[in-house]
């Protein structure tokens, strides 16, 4: 089975936000970057179901061309090959652009499962996969957090704020994996040495104009100075009256 | 005249507060457009919930009546058919599990892109706009489309519910019964705990409190609330003392209650992005250092074994005399 696991470049969590000169995006001047957190989970998933079923993981990424950098770290833990779509503005693509450009090189490479984060620590947005998805006419279950995979079909459950459902689907799907799926392995020296040699293709991800228009982007307004109320439980009574009546939440 | 369709979520007949407040949101902005809302539920108890909606800002209902498999994408593609049979201009959500598994399928069904989770939404002009965090809110976008619909998710917490008491006119519509995906079953939270986007109240505790045992000290302060959920840092969520659902910050889930207790928990950036946007922020730290006070509108600086049993009991008296 051909499995793909779609990973993005996102700024480390450390990151600090600086505003861009144009008042309409983020300074990346200072930002180092990750894959985003819950990527490895999806990789490790798209690994997993390759060992028990059979078949090969591409780790799919739509950025710049340094991301074979990540791409590699993923194929030493066990994928087999990496492709960058690559566009030099992939940070300001909106979920839709992504998505088109991801389901084009989907249906391109034949995969029938394809692993994604549930979300992207960056622009939070939760939306790729299963935009994805819709694009490609395909099953989407997201926020997994346990997956089951025969032939042909599946059984996922996921997290509500109600409980958990379980979900039955049919392949081809787009999954999005949420912590507690697995416990991602680190890679080991063979896979490094094994990952040198290991294919990383590289086109021009799909052009796809951008719908959303950012009119401006700002910091946080600053909160305004707290008090420190006292200190041990001889302070509880002053807390409590501070929560009644100046902030009245109590 | 402009039209907002609102996906409300319901359970058991009753639309959920999030979806109230996705409601209060539309209505909001609606107003000053002379637009309409139109509300869309589904599932088993869609028409108990379809009868309330009037009084909270919907001008009519869509009720999708008579799917046996629930499914997300079967569900999608009904709510775009009515966004398109309505000719709205905007789309909206909550941003729950649900809101967030639908309204991307929504979105790509309309061939229009998403803004998740956002924090604000208005009418400028013919059109309308949104404001939401990025970087789990170190940076906070205002944005608009160029795509005909302007789809986006509300989050939970951050806009009013409009009590306008109004009837809405109900329209059945035959719901599509060919999901590809199907919820079999759902298997409810154990004793109906609160989720920690949901919840007015939230506390939360870290690593401070020393072993997983003594979390039973935040589930007492949270009890004593009545109407709080518990949350945890990433510190003790990633150690296995806690579950990821209860995980607030950047690598989990982003909170705006009324009340946020920050308990042993220093303040790491990835954390203050989650919860800064709470309205009041109460921390409790025995480092009268630790960055979680720089952001606290009130902090007491003592050992949480001490402070937080009286702040329970101290709680449990003002609500006993409510």
């Amino acid at each position: 089975m051909k499995i793909a696991a779609c990973i993005k470049r996102v700024p480390t969590t450390e990151a600090q936000a600086k505003i861009g000169s144009d008042g309409k995006s983020l300074d990346s001047a200072g930002f180092q970057y990750m894959p985003s957190f819950y990527d490895e989970i999806a990789v490790e998933e798209a690994i997993k179901t390759k060992e028990k079923l059979g078949g090969d993981v591409t780790v799919l990424t739509l950025g710049p061309q340094d991301a074979s950098k990540e791409l590699r770290e993923f194929i030493a833990r066990g994928a087999d090959a990496g492709a960058i779509l690559v566009d030099p503005a992939w940070h300001a693509r909106d979920a839709r652009s992504t998505a088109k450009a991801l389901a084009k090189k989907i249906g391109a490479l034949g995969a029938e499962l394809v692993f994604l984060g549930r979300v992207a620590t960056d622009r939070d947005n939760a939306a790729v996969g299963p935009m994805l998805a819709t694009y490609l006419g395909w099953a989407c279950v997201t926020e997994v957090v346990s997956i089951e995979i025969t032939a042909g079909k599946g059984v996922a459950k996921r997290e509500t704020e109600h409980g958990v459902e379980t979900v039955e689907f049919a392949l081809p799907a787009v999954i999005t994996c949420n912590k507690g799926l697995n416990e991602p392995r680190r890679p080991n020296l063979k896979g490094i040495m094994a990952a040198k040699s290991k294919p990383i293709a590289e086109e021009p991800a799909e052009a796809v104009a951008n719908q959303t228009v950012v009119e401006k982007v700002e910091l946080p307004p600053a909160r305004k100075a707290g008090r420190i109320v006292g200190e041990g439980a001889a302070a509880v009574p002053a807390l409590i009256k501070a929560l009644r009546e100046e902030a009245q939440v109590l | 005249m402009a039209t907002i369709v609102v996906y409300v979520e319901q359970e058991n007949g009753k639309p959920i507060r999030a979806s109230l407040e996705c409601l209060g949101a539309a209505r909001a902005a609606a107003g000053s457009q002379g637009a309409s809302v139109v509300a869309v539920v589904a599932r088993a108890g869609a028409k108990d919930a379809a009868a309330k909606l009037g009084a909270f800002g919907a001008a009519k209902v869509v009720c999708l009546v008579g799917a046996a498999r629930p499914s997300a994408d079967a569900t999608a593609r009904d709510v775009a058919r009515v966004v398109r049979d309505q000719k709205a201009s905007a789309f909206l959500a909550a941003a729950t599990a649900t809101g967030k598994d639908l309204a991307p399928r929504v979105a790509a069904d309309l061939d229009v892109t998403l803004f998740s989770d956002c924090t604000g939404f208005e009418a400028q002009g013919g059109s309308f706009r949104v404001v939401r965090p990025w970087l789990a809110g170190k940076a906070i976008a205002t944005l608009s489309t160029q795509a005909p619909v302007l789809c986006a998710t509300t989050r939970p917490n951050a806009f009013a519910i409009a009590e306008v008491g109004g009837t809405a006119e109900i329209l059945d519509v035959a719901a599509s019964d060919d999901g590809k995906a199907i919820v079999t079953s759902v298997a409810p939270k154990p004793g109906g705990k609160l989720d920690v986007k949901e919840a007015p109240v939230v506390v939360s505790g870290g690593r401070g409190l020393k072993a997983p045992e003594h979390f039973k000290l935040i589930e007492d302060l949270a009890a004593a609330f009545g109407n709080a959920a518990t949350g945890a840092s990433r510190a003790v969520v990633d150690a296995g003392w806690r579950p990821h659902a209860e995980q607030v910050g950047q690598t989990g889930k982003t909170v705006a209650p009324q009340l946020y207790i920050a308990v042993g928990i220093s303040g790491a950036i990835q954390h203050l992005a989650g919860m800064r946007t709470s309205k009041v922020i109460v921390a409790i730290n025995k480092d009268a250092e630790a960055p979680i006070f720089k952001i606290a509108d009130y902090g007491i600086v003592g050992d949480a074994f001490e402070v937080v049993p009286a702040l329970a009991k101290a709680v449990q008296e003002v609500k006993a005399h409510k």
